[in-house]
């Protein structure tokens, strides 16, 4: 499995949404099942999925799936 | 489930920080007796391999908990080594009682520092470890002088003050998760950081205490294996008191 196919798989498992939802311009809060509690949820997935352990300010930073796959690139993932 | 069951942590990942002696081996100890895979961290490797040799199964980390990326570094391992975390002991702690005059700025920040500040980022990195595990617990540790104050103690009543703020905000916020957060306000128990305290303070600590006894590790230790076990599976938000009706 791509890391682009770990991705989408991630935020859908963990948001509970279809993965076609899990296109590069969703954004934190758009939906409801993206929340406060839904993202700090996806946050510890990505870690988990990913083997990582983001910085405080890139979960700040992290409000969108193309963002989330920006900050992952700093971590060495590569899409 | 059995009384005795509701006691058992087996296949639980467990991290004790300040846990080279005292309270913290003692709840290091309770744990993995329990079944827990602990992890005792704290800055003194020597007292840590020697608590660890009383744990079934127990590992050592060499961890400031003052320090951010030793933290870090300590949950990436724990969670490669051992799969994650279910369980964490909020322990470390340092204590400098003196009167207000006497205080040192430095002394105060040391203790906001390794209280609050330690606690804080501990629990931050914890909580999503956890939370990729679908829950866990998190024990704080306070202190009676904390939700009642002593004289002498104002910095270190101030920090474990914080403790229970944090504590009671974190289990509102983390519930959604299955995370539970409660802490512990241990009185006088005795331990290397009690032991410096003088005779004539002991004296006194000692007759105001209603159980007539000062309350040893062991004490503490068997509350904190309640409130991280599944005897505890609804109770979050709370700061039990183990002081043997102490009056302060």
């Amino acid at each position: 499995m791509s890391n682009n196919e770990k991705l989408i798989q991630t935020f859908a498992h963990t948001l509970q949404i279809d993965p076609a939802q899990v296109t590069d311009d969703l954004k934190y809060n758009a939906i409801a099942e993206w929340d406060s509690v839904g993202h700090m949820s996806l946050v510890a997935a990505l870690e988990e999925t990913f083997g990582i352990l983001l910085d405080t300010d890139d979960i700040i930073e992290l409000s969108s799936v193309a963002q989330a796959r920006a900050i992952l690139a700093k971590y060495d993932v590569s899409f | 489930m059995s009384a005795s069951d509701l006691f058992r942590l087996d296949g639980r990942v467990a991290l004790v920080t300040g846990a080279s002696r005292g309270i913290g081996a003692a709840i290091a100890q309770t744990l993995a007796h329990a079944g827990a895979e602990v992890w005792l961290a704290g800055r003194d490797l020597g007292a840590l391999e020697s608590a660890a040799a009383a744990c079934p199964r127990g590992k050592t980390l060499p961890l400031d908990v003052t320090d951010e990326a030793a933290i870090k570094a300590a949950m990436l391992k724990i969670r490669q080594t051992s799969g994650g975390l279910d369980i964490l002991i909020n322990n470390a702690g340092i204590m400098a009682p003196a009167m207000l005059a006497t205080t040192r700025a430095a002394s105060l920040d040391a203790m906001l520092r390794t209280h609050v500040s330690g606690s804080f980022l501990c629990a931050q990195l914890a909580a999503r470890l956890m939370s990729a595990r679908q829950g866990g617990a998190i024990l704080n540790m306070a202190s009676v002088m904390g939700t009642r104050g002593a004289a002498g103690f104002s910095a270190y009543g101030a920090s474990k003050a914080a403790v229970v703020g944090m504590t009671l905000a974190l289990a509102k916020e983390l519930a959604p998760l299955q995370i539970r957060v409660n802490a512990l306000a241990p009185g006088f128990i005795e331990t290397d950081l009690t032991a410096g305290i003088e005779d004539s303070a002991r004296a006194q600590a000692l007759a105001d205490i209603g159980m007539g006894r000062f309350g040893q590790p062991q004490d503490v230790a068997a509350a904190a294996l309640y409130l991280v076990s599944p005897a505890a599976a609804y109770v979050t938000g709370q700061v039990l008191g183990i002081d043997g009706a102490m009056k302060v």
